[in-house]
């Protein structure tokens, strides 16, 4: 799960860790209001909105009269920002983070993020703040500085200062980083996050730390436990097909092809998706029905595949494990009749009770294509995404 | 031969009295698993499955002389299970719960290689020595004993490989899924060593998907230390980037864990890769020319 900017720096603020003032508003009025209290002359007025290269985007603005941040907030909330990060639609505006601006002496990077070959918390820190940190880890990853923390014991006292010394800062900004790296690290592992960016961590005019971006990302399977930032969750943000299938405990994630997908495990959807592609087909979407799906839940998953009005071929897959053939059989006809699916489907069921999911999938009078391996229902499965069957 | 089990293992079930532990463990025992009782705290004194319950792996362990646990408590608990299960000195746990926390498992894990104990999973379908005993929650009538060796990050791809290498009568000596999740217990690379020095396993499947870079890392073990012949499909070709591919670990970050990349790497190390997960059994047969 992913959060915002203001409410990233909110939690920040809440760890020691060194921000610049702001305060998010979700109208114009409200814009113009906050930023005269802030007292100021210059603000930096950010659209908010789970994706980076906002700035490009013109979602980043510094203006420097009350009547700009009025402009922007109108120009923006309610509109939707198109970054390079995004889709072509966009992600949509409903928040405006307005800032005190700071005068920058010099951008930095500074990021944490669970490392899966180290097994560790590491927290990353470079000189070469403000631009695209995976290029700079493509082409000069010496300049990349790491600290792998210790999940046991925690950091070392000899690990902030190992930064600051690699980030070339003097001695009170040595002390500030302290505070941030430590505060950091307190933050990651209470709150359960799978990353942090602060990019750039800036150095002041007047010689001072502060982050002047952050993002944070939360592990979503320790939301049972993080339930402060669980209401912190803006399904605007969202895919609305995903999230409706989240809901179902389903796993979807759209795709731009044309056949729709249904299948148990992660790991065999994305090989139906790979299948399909090799047969000459696209793909509609990653559907995971899970290893308890019942009859309601295929219903459910067939509803959100066919949402999608680009889908006018389906191909359910299903190697039952723990989850029973027969038992999506059921689902399958229930779910056909219910809806009268006009598109071809095609079933390929194997394993658990497979012989008597066939049966009931025969029995029905419906318009369902059999197929006996995964080969055979790719192929099907394209064939009737090009009218051929 | 085998890896990790065997007919004779003696094997408790953590959450033992729970509703998804007696559906499987019904089949672990008909499948001629040694389970010789199980834990379910405040439960102990019961007779769960004909077998006795106890409160605590310790008790568990010195009175039945179980050496394996497998686990579905829920994910909340899961930290606790595992580490209860490692000092009570069992050497192989089995994990299947999906959903534990990632914070959660870097201290588990740290604490499991300390101790020496042999952590599988978590999110897995468990281990399987056709014919001998199963640990896990995959379908058993797929399963011919015989000499391949399977390892994979998925379950239902498992299954995949599994009934395509029985189909054409190679069989299998083991197969473990290692779980989709960011830190896993048991890498590809601890499988791959214990496959290759298992007298029995003639050839090896490998599994993997997008995510990470233990892939790559298994491609540079297999070069140096690997001599068996090895079979390898990577699913999500077609996965986009950034997206979390259902399993918590399945996603493209920063352009680092595709598809593409790990193909490369594993060619390059002379693994026979397929890209279709319906030529995994065709490609362990022209590899080995059985």
């Amino acid at each position: 799960m992913n959060l915002h900017e203001y409410q990233a720096k909110q939690l920040f603020r809440e760890y020691g860790i060194a921000v610049s003032d702001g305060i998010a508003v979700s109208s114009p009025d409200e814009a113009e209001k906050i930023a005269l209290s802030l007292n100021i002359d210059k603000w930096v007025v950010k659209a908010q909105v789970h994706a980076g290269g906002r700035g490009k985007a013109g979602g980043v603005e510094v203006v420097d009269n009350i009547e700009k941040v009025r402009s922007f907030a109108e120009r923006w909330l309610g509109q939707n920002l198109v970054t390079f990060q995004t889709d072509e639609k966009g992600q949509p505006v409903n928040e405006i983070l307005i800032e005190t601006c700071t005068d920058i002496d010099k951008e930095l990077y500074l990021g944490a993020v669970i490392d899966r070959a180290s097994q560790r918390l590491v927290v990353m820190a470079s000189t070469e703040g403000g631009v695209n940190i995976e290029e700079v880890a493509e082409e000069t990853p010496e300049k990349i500085y790491k600290a792998e923390i210790d999940p046991i014991a925690g950091p070392n006292e000899n690990q902030a200062n190992d930064l600051a010394k690699n980030l070339e800062l003097d001695d009170i900004q040595s002390i500030q980083f302290r505070k941030i790296f430590d505060g950091l690290v307190k933050l990651f592992i209470e709150k359960d996050l799978s990353l942090v960016e602060v990019n750039p961590l800036v150095i002041t005019k007047s010689g001072d730390l502060i982050c002047l971006d952050a993002k944070i990302n939360v592990d979503s399977n320790a939301l049972y436990r993080q339930q402060e930032i669980e209401t912190l969750r803006d399904p605007s943000q969202e895919d609305p097909r995903e999230a409706r299938a989240a809901e179902w405990d389903l796993s979807y994630v759209a795709l731009d092809g044309n056949i729709g997908c249904m299948v148990n495990g992660a790991g065999l959807a994305m090989g139906t998706m790979d299948i399909i592609k090799l047969h000459g087909g696209e793909p509609a979407n990653f559907l995971d029905v899970g290893g308890t799906a019942d009859s309601k839940r295929v219903a459910e998953a067939f509803k959100i595949i066919l949402s999608d009005e680009s889908v006018n071929a389906v191909l359910i897959n299903i190697f039952g494990g723990i989850v029973r053939c027969d038992v999506i059989a059921d689902g399958i006809v229930e779910a056909l009749t219910e809806m009268g699916v006009s598109v071809p489907v095609v079933v390929r069921l194997e394993g658990n009770s497979a012989q008597k999911g066939l049966e009931i999938l025969d029995a029905s009078a419906l318009n369902i294509i059999s197929a006996s391996n995964l080969e055979e229902a790719a192929r099907l499965a394209v064939q009737a995404s090009k009218g051929e069957i | 031969m085998s890896i990790l089990i065997d007919k004779d293992t003696k094997v408790i079930c953590q959450g033992f009295t729970g509703g998804q532990a007696t559906q499987h463990c019904i089949q672990c025992i008909d499948y001629g698993t040694q389970l010789v009782g199980g834990v379910t705290p405040g439960k102990g004194g019961q007779t769960h499955l004909d077998l006795p319950v106890f409160n605590t792996v310790k008790e568990a362990v010195d009175q039945t002389k179980a050496t394996a646990s497998i686990i579905f408590v829920p994910a909340r608990f899961c930290k606790a299970s595992i580490l209860e299960a490692a000092e009570a000195g069992v050497s192989l746990i089995i994990c299947i719960t999906e959903g534990i926390p990632t914070i959660d498992m870097l201290e588990v894990k740290l604490i499991c290689d300390n101790l020496g104990i042999r952590l599988i999973g978590p999110n897995c379908p468990g281990i399987i020595t056709p014919g001998e005993a199963k640990m896990g929650i995959m379908p058993a009538d797929i399963h011919l004993p015989g000499k391949v060796g399977i390892i994979s990050r998925s379950g239902t791809l498992t299954y995949e490989a599994v009934k395509q290498t029985t189909d054409l009568g190679f069989g299998q000596t083991s197969c473990i899924g290692i779980g989709g999740d960011p830190i896993p217990g048991t890498s590809f690379i601890d499988v791959l060593d214990l496959f290759e020095k298992d007298n029995s396993t003639e050839a090896i499947v490998m599994v993997g998907e997008i995510g990470g870079t233990a892939e790559e890392s298994a491609a540079e073990f297999i070069k140096s230390n690997v001599t068996k012949p090895v079979v390898s499909y990577i699913a999500g070709v077609t996965a986009p980037s950034g997206k979390r591919m259902g399993h918590a670990g399945a996603i493209i970050a920063g352009g680092k864990g595709t598809a593409a990349d790990k193909f490369k790497a594993l060619e390059l190390a002379g693994v026979h890769t397929v890209k279709s997960p319906a030529d995994i059994g065709k490609g362990i047969a022209e590899i080995t020319g059985w």
